[in-house]
């Protein structure tokens, strides 16, 4: 037994300990626990108080200076658009917010729903990004560098909102393009972003995201007749930065109601935990395996051998 | 060739023969030991050649405008699917299909099972080849792909599991080339690089087996970031990266048998007797191997449909297609590998496996792609991506078999038969002189 190699032993324990080192241990250990931050902002969109405009949308486009749409801003048809798979209009790479009208069955009056970054508490896009392309900011805002964008869309496939855009168009610096809750001109000095600012209707409120779900509960426990009781956004995938009121079921205005409350690297974690154990225990188990084989494979050649010697004699 | 071959040709398989002693030049062993024109006219008289040349004509152009014109040109670029073909069969089928190499590598190097090491190199270069490639598919689909070695130099982001993906099938792939590199040293006739990748080739392999867990697992749980999209028929929250680590066994092995098949037919010439007599045995023993991974994979998914009470789906539309997937490559192929090793019916198990290997890239289609956004609308792909899919796939088979033909995968160098027989021979009076070298190092 002394004979099994010691070396070979060593040898594939230092690979399974490279192989460790190099891959995945620090990914099990990196998940956060993050409960958003305290000083963290947020917005509140009324839906029961939009009118679809689109004056957000164009406040947007100015203020990132996206190019001009297809059809100017003043026209409404946009809003019941659908592509041809019967999708409704989503943002993409010239636009970082959309308003979508939903008819709602049993009643005249159509709903408006704004769409744009939430700015989640534990965002997917950023726990799933393999290059650390986003942050969240103390202020709230998920922020994306383009700098080191790979432009692998894993944080595409991630968004349970379908959120970021991807400039597929260029060839030569395609990007994500995503809302960034105007973080650099506006956020980081303490003011709403541009279609907050801009909106006509005061449909949505800027602030703190703890008092915007004081005053989101408060409106709610005023007139229970006028909206859902439910703020989407305390909760799901972990509670976002931008919440909304509705009047009707949030299914019915192009919700997912089936989101999960825990964050969605919550799904994750069971691998990235199994991952340091397997580093560990595979290069000793295997290891161990070979040494059985080989002390079997050493037996049957020292029994060939006693055979052997017993027919001579 | 094989024409050549009945006229009395040798395929270059060691050095020339004697009294002729002078070593081949480069040139000589690229053109397999034929004349220019002999090469030349062989490659000419071969169907398959022209298929292939129709195909990159055709191809070539559309894969140099998706990087003149952007992946918009060639895609639908769409929002909701940022995954199409290029990562749906490039990444999620072809890794499952190479795991070939750390397979055949733990049989042979780590249980000691050194009857199989006739098929053990074509199973390391199968799964090279498989991840070589599911690279090169990445770099026509990722939207940067100068920026690759970004998530190892310039920006980590090591919570994510691309991370892990990314760094373990660059770490792998190295593994991987060196385990492949004894063939190529044998025939570039450096022996002393073939030698040393023996010693440490246990290493290499142990690595293999870490990496290739955790990998071929990872790629099941990207999709645990996505748990509404993917059908809850394809997806659990515990499972995923099992049930992705699991089929991959059978999926590696039944590649192997898929692979070896092809070749007996149609290269027949390139494969020593070492290799065909063996073949039909070895073909038994990885079917047993394939058939225990799917029993396995089938028993996990059934608890996957209990634990998260998924039964009602199965009446569903979706369910159907559920069930085609494992019927067609999960129950059918069991079935048919419990008689086919039963009754010694190699025909049959080489049918079985193809439907498994068919089942698997199924199975990988079905999650990234068709059941993707299950409850928003289905996208077909653009014809684009097909196009590009095909080509680098034909691409993929000419350089498998450029390097089938050349390197001694399927036949024994001759010149090392001796030097081989004398390593295989030695292992246990090799061990001592090891050990006291050890013992002399420590010293």
């Amino acid at each position: 037994m002394g004979k099994i190699s010691r070396r070979k032993f060593l040898a594939a324990g230092v690979a399974g300990a490279v192989a460790g080192s190099i891959g995945g241990a620090r990914s099990a250990w990196a998940a956060p626990k993050l409960q958003g931050y305290p000083d963290g902002m947020g917005v509140l969109v009324d839906l029961t108080r939009c009118i679809g405009c689109r004056t957000c949308e164009a406040a947007c486009n100015a203020e990132h200076n996206l190019p001009a749409p297809q059809e100017p801003f003043d026209d409404l048809s946009v809003l019941e658009k659908e592509s041809h798979n019967g999708a409704k209009r989503r943002t993409d790479e010239s636009a970082y917010t959309v308003v979508n009208r939903y008819e709602i069955p049993g009643s005249d009056t159509p709903v408006f729903r704004k769409m744009q970054c939430n700015h989640c508490n534990e965002p997917s896009c950023l726990t799933s990004c393999f290059v650390n392309a986003y942050t969240k900011t103390g202020e709230g805002a998920v922020i994306y560098d383009p700098e080191v964008c790979v432009g692998c869309r894993m944080c595409m496939v991630a968004c349970p909102f379908y959120v970021p855009a991807y400039s597929y168009s260029s060839a030569l610096n395609p990007l994500i393009v995503k809302c960034n809750f105007c973080y650099d001109n506006r956020l980081v000095h303490g003011q709403p972003p541009a279609c907050v600012e801009a909106c006509p209707q005061e449909a949505m409120v800027f602030g703190h995201r703890e008092q915007l779900l004081a005053i989101g509960r408060e409106r709610i426990r005023y007139q229970p007749d006028k909206y859902v009781d439910h703020i989407y956004g305390e909760k799901e995938v972990g509670g976002t930065a931008w919440m909304y009121l509705s009047g009707v079921p949030f299914e019915q205005v192009g919700f997912d109601t089936t989101l999960q409350k825990e964050p969605i690297i919550s799904n994750v974690k069971g691998f990235l935990g199994m991952v340091p154990m397997v580093l560990a225990i595979w290069p000793a188990l295997f290891t161990g395996f070979h040494m059985l084989a080989k002390k079997r494979e050493r037996n049957a050649a020292a029994d060939c051998q006693d055979d052997k010697k017993g027919e001579s004699r | 060739m094989k024409r050549l071959v009945k006229n009395g040709t040798t395929p270059l398989d060691g050095p020339r023969p004697a009294p002729d002693k002078q070593p081949w030049t480069f040139k000589e062993k690229l053109l397999l030991g034929l004349s220019l024109r002999d090469y030349l006219s062989q490659a000419f008289r071969n169907p398959l050649n022209w298929v292939a040349a129709v195909i990159l004509v055709v191809g070539l152009p559309v894969i140099v405008s998706r990087f003149i014109f952007g992946l918009g040109y060639v895609t639908h670029a769409s929002n909701d699917y940022p995954w199409g073909l290029f990562l749906g069969f490039g990444l999620f089928c072809m890794v499952p299909l190479s795991a070939s190499g750390f397979l055949l590598g733990t049989t042979v190097e780590v249980f000691g099972r050194h009857d199989y090491e006739s098929i053990e190199r074509l199973a390391l270069l199968n799964g090279l080849l498989g991840y070589l490639f599911a690279v090169v598919y990445l770099l026509a689909d990722l939207g940067q792909p100068w920026r690759l070695p970004y998530p190892m130099v310039v920006s980590w982001g090591p919570a994510a599991v691309l991370f892990l993906v990314g760094w373990h099938v660059a770490t792998y792939l190295s593994v991987q080339m060196a385990e492949v590199s004894a063939s190529f040293f044998e025939w570039v006739g450096w022996l002393a690089g073939k030698r040393f990748i023996r010693r440490i080739a246990l290493g290499l392999t142990t690595a293999g087996i870490i990496l290739s867990t955790l990998h071929q697992g990872a790629l099941g749980a990207l999709f645990t970031y996505a748990p509404g999209k993917v059908h809850p028929l394809w997806y659990s929250d515990e499972f995923q990266w099992v049930f992705f680590f699991c089929s991959s066994i059978p999926a590696g092995l039944c590649m192997v048998i898929v692979v070896s098949t092809i070749i007996k037919r149609t290269m027949g010439w390139r494969c020593d007797s070492n290799f065909l007599d063996n073949l039909d045995r070895l073909t038994i023993g990885l079917a047993k191997g394939a058939s225990m991974g799917l029993v396995t994979y089938f028993t996990i998914k059934l608890i996957g449909l209990a634990h998260d009470n998924e039964w009602a789906y199965l009446a569903t539309s979706w369910g159907g297609l559920y069930g085609m997937e494992m019927l067609m490559g999960v129950v059918v192929p069991i079935v048919l590998f419990a008689y086919s090793i039963r009754h010694n019916k190699v025909g049959l198990a080489r049918f079985a496996a193809l439907l498994t290997v068919l089942g698997i890239v199924l199975n990988r289609l079905n999650t990234a792609l068709f059941t993707f956004n299950w409850n928003l609308y289905q996208e077909l792909p653009h014809i684009g991506e097909i196009i590009i899919v095909v080509s680098i796939f034909t691409i993929y088979l000419l350089v498998y078999r450029f390097l089938l033909y050349r390197l001694p995968i399927l036949y024994t160098w001759k010149e090392e038969t001796v030097v081989e027989e004398a390593v295989v021979v030695i292992p246990s009076a090799e061990k001592p002189s090891e050990t006291q070298s050890l013992g002399e190092v420590s010293a």
